[in-house]
């Protein structure tokens, strides 16, 4: 057992976390303005199937990265216009763009590589395994200065607390929400692109498997707070980082130790949490209402 | 005139899809009236195609019901998907230990039971199954407030892997390389309608099940309009606050909702187990229970509509299988970018109703 725990497990542990890192806080934008993002999870894909293409076109995975991003900022804006412009329900338009992110991509991947749904194998040399790692790390600070110590964290938050009220001290609502979620979709567009250029070398099909939600879930474990949702991100990633160094190990008995327990241990930290068992985490206070201005 | 508005505004989803779809297909270079003839045309062929398409539908009923019944009680349950899995494993379980399954000399079961014993016995321990998963996360949004959504997500990925763990280590067959469980008693199959309708070839894997999603709607129905539970969840949904006060008690209702709502899904476990493939199956659902959001939506929470609903998506699962083949770039994921577009469309709905309004195009229908 002992040969598991090592400084090998840390940098897994790292590395497992990076994507949920830039989702979560991405998220936290969103919905600390008061829109679910249930959409992670496509965005995520989004920005994972764009960076991996343009990688391979480009030969340079910068370019990449930037076209991820891009691509999440494109689908969350399909999110932000349902939301905030007509309305919709957030979860319902957020499970809509996670269902077209399933399809989409192998759609289109289809034709342009002629397989199903996966792109091609990127050199070793056009990868970027470490430097989201550390710009996540710097994400958190940022995120945290961001929404607590400027102007527009403040009215961010504002809005999503008590939007009549912000709305009365002259802040537009609307504005405020639609950059929140664009935001939302550029990190959680890094986080995707860094699944496909990072840690392994092209998309395949769901590549996120759930990465999304397990963001989400971070999140709501972190009480929407950057430091709190930092540290929920490192516990499920060194959940995750466990299960893979124990696939194939034998306990004395000679038994191997069943993987699903570890992998649904983030699903049900959540789920005592959200019950409140451990401390109360309260979503912001106006949180998927959509917002009209009194006439 | 008010049924023929409540279908104006799924009819423009529909065909707003179509229309980006279109464009989609337009984009990696095929033609999409070609893609279109094939995907409608393979769907409604007899008796294959319309064979497959009631198949592929016959899920979508169940769990675009589920979906349905959640929602009138103003709840969103997006766990069906968890939810016919633990249902469609416990569906096979008991089939094999009531069934007599031997797998290699090994005896998997604890008795024999005939078929008119097991298949009732199978069918409910599904429709539980389904309904304890769902009333999970019902008790905890009745008990401590938290969130639907965020729970019915979290417990489709618990219910998904501890299902995966009691098939790997429980129920696979020894030397079997893939995830499913042992096959299930010959007792507990429900049988295809071709083998008792005539002019139905028996090749077709349309079951039973589908005349039970037909049932499913009609007590659905009866269930939400004609009894006191019903009507308590649909005031529950409009207006919780309201039929609180009105001495509904709002809690019960919920979690009743989230059984029903997941009792509903976990018959997916019927036609999928007792009625297809006759053992459960690690992956089985193609998405069955995020597509019932969709169908719901696109439905109108409302039987019939979600019926109609399942059979347009369910004609697009099989056309879908067809255009992948037959055409040059096109695959089958157009589906899912077409049932995305759908949703998008309907959740869009109440803002254009809201300006449909402000011109008096069309008056308001009351739920």
């Amino acid at each position: 057992m002992r040969s598991i725990f090592s400084i090998a497990l840390i940098f897994s542990t790292l590395r497992l976390a990076t994507p949920l890192i830039w989702a979560s806080h991405g998220g936290m934008f969103s919905e600390r303005s008061g829109v679910i993002n249930i959409a992670l999870e496509g965005i995520m894909l989004a920005g994972a199937f764009t960076a991996a293409s343009v990688t391979f076109y480009a030969g340079n995975p910068w370019i990449g990265l930037v076209a991820g991003i891009a691509a999440g900022v494109a689908i969350s804006s399909i999110h932000a216009v349902a939301c905030i412009r007509f309305n919709a329900n957030q979860v319902v338009s957020g499970m809509a763009i996670n269902i077209l992110m399933i399809g989409l991509p192998a759609f289109l991947g289809g034709s342009l590589f002629a397989s199903t749904g996966s792109t091609p194998q990127i050199p070793k040399e056009n990868l970027i395994p470490w430097t989201p790692v550390f710009l996540a790390f710097l994400l958190v600070p940022a995120t945290w200065y961001v929404l607590y110590r400027t102007p527009f964290g403040l009215r961010l938050r504002a809005v999503g607390e008590k939007p009549e009220a912000a709305d009365a001290a002259g802040v537009s609502v609307k504005l405020m929400r639609y950059s929140a979620v664009l935001i939302s979709g550029a990190l959680a567009g890094v986080g995707g692109a860094y699944l496909s250029i990072g840690q392994s070398s092209l998309f395949t099909r769901n590549m996120t498997s759930g990465r999304g939600f397990i963001s989400l879930a971070a999140l709501i474990f972190g009480k929407w707070r950057p430091v709190q949702t930092m540290l929920a991100c490192l516990l499920f990633g060194f959940t995750e980082a466990v299960s893979i160094q124990l696939q194939g190990v034998r306990l004395p008995s000679g038994e191997d130790i069943p993987n699903q327990f570890i992998q649904i241990i983030p699903y049900v930290l959540t789920i005592i949490v959200l019950a409140g068992f451990i401390g109360q985490s309260r979503a912001p206070r106006a949180i998927g209402l959509p917002y009209q201005k009194e006439r | 005139m008010k049924h023929l508005s409540e279908l104006l505004f799924p009819l423009i989803a529909v065909i707003a899809a179509f229309i980006v779809g279109g464009i989609f297909v337009l984009i990696i270079g095929d033609d999409p009236i070609l893609t279109y003839q094939l995907l409608i045309g393979s769907a409604l062929s007899w008796p294959d195609g319309i064979g497959y398409t009631l198949f592929y539908a016959t899920p979508l009923i169940f769990t675009g019901l589920a979906v349905a019944v959640a929602f009138r009680c103003g709840l969103l349950n997006i766990g069906t998907e968890g939810q016919l899995y633990v249902a469609a494993f416990a569906a096979a379980w008991i089939s094999i230990k009531l069934g007599g399954t031997v797998v290699g000399g090994v005896n998997y079961s604890w008795a024999s039971l005939p078929a008119l014993a097991l298949v009732p016995i199978a069918c409910l321990v599904a429709i539980l199954m389904g309904a304890f998963w769902a009333a999970i996360p019902g008790y905890l949004k009745a008990r401590f407030g938290s969130h639907e959504v965020i729970n019915t997500i979290m417990m489709n990925f618990i219910g998904i892997a501890l299902v995966s763990y009691f098939t790997q280590y429980y129920y696979k067959t020894p030397g079997d390389p893939i995830m499913e469980t042992a096959e299930i008693g010959v007792a507990a199959h429900i049988p295809r309608l071709g083998s008792f309708i005539p002019g139905i070839p028996t090749r077709l894997p349309l079951n039973v099940a589908f005349l039970l999603a037909i049932l499913a709607c009609v007590l659905v129905y009866i269930f939400l309009w004609k009894t006191k539970w019903g009507y308590e969840i649909r005031a529950t949904g409009a207006n919780p606050s309201a039929a609180e006060y009105g001495g509904i008690a709002v809690r019960k209702q919920i979690v009743l909702a989230m059984a029903v709502s997941g009792g509903l899904a976990g018959m997916v476990g019927i036609n999928e187990v007792l009625g297809y493939r006759y053992r459960y199956y690690e992956g089985f659902s193609a998405s069955y229970g995020f597509t019932g959001i969709a169908v719901a939506l696109l439905g109108r929470n409302h039987p019939v509509g979600v019926f109609l609903a399942a059979l347009l998506f369910g004609m697009l699962n099989r056309g879908g299988i067809f255009v992948d083949a037959f055409t040059d770039h096109v695959s089958k994921d157009l589906v899912e970018v077409l049932q995305a577009v759908v949703i998008l469309f309907v959740a869009c709905e109440a803002f254009f109703r809201g300006s449909f309004n402000r011109f008096s195009l069309l008056r308001r229908s009351k739920v």
